[in-house]
């Protein structure tokens, strides 16, 4: 069983949601996010998401792309982001790790090669923005090759007739954009969010994840109470961007970020199912 | 070479590929928006009365079918080769850009879309979206570079007189490549009313097929201007390409014609072997960018970098997929044009014609002044001269400087 799917299978013997925060690779500087990443499993993360840096992301508003810029100027290159991972597994073995990103450094890299190293440094999916059902081919046999799960996203547009062609080769779990917008900007309506659900649990077993616009630990708790997961990237990044002193890392900003996560995870614990 | 086993005219392919080149590569939100545009342009092409509706704009609105010009004195000039000018910069709003907007903004009507949105580099294809939608009487909002907002000033007036929303991108570089970032992510977040309408042949299918189509009229009108004219085809066709919409429209109607010569000018800015250019086909490596795969500039990484260009309109890191195709054919020869070499035919074309060009257009003008003297006296040649420089005159007076007599602009 893969590390996603064992996740997934033990919340589900213990009856709650999972929280899958995100951090930018190399924001604002290498070490610092190696420590986040370190600290988020014991902070209460059970899944997490991170995020390769690329200079045009188009689906993501002002707050994840100035994270971008920032982890650019200190150097990030997919081959150090997983070597970030490399160093993370070897002291946490079980926390799944997904890696979100854009196509075209994966290109650059070598779209085969990327999967056999990404696999290789203890990566267990891959979010592809750019990389919608039409064009999956480009990459799913790599992916497939190496064990890694294609994470598929399913947004408001998405209507019932290309939901299954959607959910064709997905893997790992179901990633529900929860608004028709770009990240960290406005939220759903928990009543959207909850008629959302049964056309895609009728489409699949997999988990399903709510990402864009979940900020706080009321919002990750109701979306747990009506799907799987709970993602939350824009407000982890604001609170690092905060904390930052003339765009380098601050002393607290490890800390601050953490308490946060801590503070998310436990509303997503004491959410009843 | 061996080609024309099948049409070059044919693509794309059900999934919107040129060869290995195109595709729709955007976020899953956006999927079916395109889809759904797809539909809708391929009921409107087949569909005789959107046609009709279509000429009527183009004749009575924007002025077609335009003059194809025979440059007399530029010809004597450049060694003998007849040189006719496609003269597009007589087009309404001066330049090519409104072909596509007429087709696009019908489209949108088509399909009960209440408001329209744009990218623009130089702001031409800003100003024909903003005229088209007063035309309409549609809202519009032009996400458009803050660098660009800066040194295309009188572009942000005109499209905020036609009543636009000239909104500066200050993300990533602040250019057209972030202008149109900055579209794909309102569109995004306005999927139920907004159309976006595109300026060039890039994006996700079906944008470069359907801008291609609604610009492939210059190239049908030239086809028959140079018919009727010299009684057979042209040696060669040249056209500036940034994004590319120009040229393909040139371009298409002559892909099988094997006996014409097609040349694209891309910019070189300040030389191909400097890392100021614009040149993503003679430079670049395919890449995923703004829906399509296609030639584009990157770093090793993977990272898009920054194009230069004196002229905004082709200060863009990739290019139109279809030329894509068309480079690795061998269909297509693709040159550089440095800035100074464009400034250089600005003024040549200016003085001997009578035609102060686009900055874009003096890029196909310089390669002009290599390729004239080559084919010699007996050849024809056409250039799209895609538009006018009007836009351009503080920009050439900053660079000639003193002795220019233009001192005593801003």
């Amino acid at each position: 069983m893969s590390r996603i799917a064992a996740r997934f299978a033990a919340l589900r013997a213990e009856g709650r949601g999972a929280f899958i925060p995100f951090l930018e690779a190399f924001d604002p500087d290498r070490a610092t996010s190696q420590a986040i990443l370190e600290g988020m499993p014991a902070a209460g993360a059970d899944l997490i998401e991170i995020g390769m840096p690329f200079s045009d992301p188009m689906a993501d508003g002002p707050i994840i792309q100035e994270a971008g810029q920032r982890a650019l100027k200190a150097g990030a290159t997919l081959a150090g982001v997983l070597a970030m991972v490399r160093a993370f597994r070897t002291h946490d073995a079980a926390t799944p790790v997904i890696l979100m990103g854009y196509l075209n450094p994966i290109l650059a890299y070598g779209e085969a090669r990327f999967c056999t190293d990404a696999a290789a440094a203890g990566v267990d999916g891959l979010i592809i923005v750019d990389l919608p059902p039409e064009e999956a081919d480009l990459l799913a046999p790599d992916a497939a090759r190496a064990g890694l799960d294609i994470i598929r996203l399913v947004a408001p547009t998405t209507d019932a007739k290309r939901l299954p062609h959607v959910l064709t080769g997905a893997g790992g779990f179901v990633y529900y954009v929860s608004i028709t917008g770009i990240t960290g900007t406005r939220s759903a309506a928990i009543a959207d969010l909850a008629a959302a659900m049964p056309p895609i649990r009728r489409a699949t077993d997999l988990p399903i994840a709510i990402g864009f616009g979940v900020k706080t630990p009321a919002q990750a708790a109701e979306a747990v109470g009506i799907a799987d997961a709970a993602v939350v990237a824009s407000a982890l990044i604001e609170t690092l961007a905060a904390s930052l002193q003339d765009g380098r890392a601050g002393p607290d900003t490890v800390a601050r970020v953490l308490d946060q996560v801590r503070a998310i995870a436990r509303a997503i614990r004491e959410a009843r199912r | 070479m061996t080609l024309f086993a099948n049409s070059l005219r044919a693509g794309p392919d059900e999934r919107g590929r040129f060869g290995s080149f195109g595709g729709r590569f955007v976020a899953e939100t956006l999927v079916p928006l395109i889809l759904e545009v797809e539909a809708a342009y391929r009921a409107a092409r087949d569909d005789p009365g959107f046609q009709a509706e279509l000429d009527r704009y183009l004749r009575d609105y924007v002025g077609r079918p335009s003059p194809l010009w025979l440059a007399e004195r530029l010809s004597a000039a450049l060694g003998g080769a007849k040189i006719y000018l496609k003269r597009e910069d007589l087009n309404h709003t001066g330049a090519h850009k409104i072909n596509s907007c007429l087709g696009q903004i019908l489209l949108a009507r088509r399909m009960g879309k209440t408001r329209i949105i744009a990218e623009t580099g130089a702001g031409q294809h800003g100003v024909a979206t903003a005229t088209v939608c007063a035309l309409f009487g549609l809202p519009c909002t032009i996400y458009m570079g803050a660098v660009d907002v800066e040194r295309q000033k009188p572009n942000v007036f005109r499209m905020r007189l036609l009543g636009a929303e000239v909104r500066p991108v200050t993300s990533g570089s602040a250019t057209l490549k972030d202008a149109m970032n900055e579209a794909l992510r309102d569109w995004v977040a306005h999927v139920s009313d907004t159309y976006y309408l595109i300026g060039t042949v890039a994006g996700p299918h079906p944008y470069p097929m359907m801008v291609r189509d609604f610009q492939s009229v210059i190239g049908t009108e030239t086809r028959a201007q140079i018919l009727a004219a010299e009684g057979r085809l042209p040696d060669a066709a040249l056209a500036c390409v940034g994004g590319g919409s120009n040229a393909m429209g040139l371009f298409h109607t002559f892909l099988d014609d094997e006996a014409v010569r097609l040349i694209g000018v891309e910019a070189a800015g300040r030389g191909l072997d400097t890392h100021e250019h614009a040149a993503s086909l003679e430079r670049g490596r395919p890449g995923v960018l703004h829906g399509n795969r296609t030639y584009l500039l990157q770093s090793q990484d993977g990272q898009i970098e920054e194009a230069h260009s004196i002229s905004a309109g082709l200060d863009y890191p990739g290019i139109g997929p279809e030329h894509a195709f068309l480079f690795e054919s061998g269909r297509v020869t693709y040159v550089g044009v440095t800035d100074d070499e464009a400034l250089a035919a600005f003024q040549l074309c200016t003085r001997t014609e009578g035609i102060i060009p686009a900055l874009e257009t003096a890029h196909a003008l310089a390669y002009l002044t290599k390729l004239a003297p080559e084919i010699g006296p007996g050849g024809v040649i056409v250039v799209n001269l895609s538009g006018r420089g009007d836009k351009d005159i503080f920009t050439v007076a900053r660079h000639l400087g003193a002795g220019a007599g233009l001192e005593e602009l801003p």
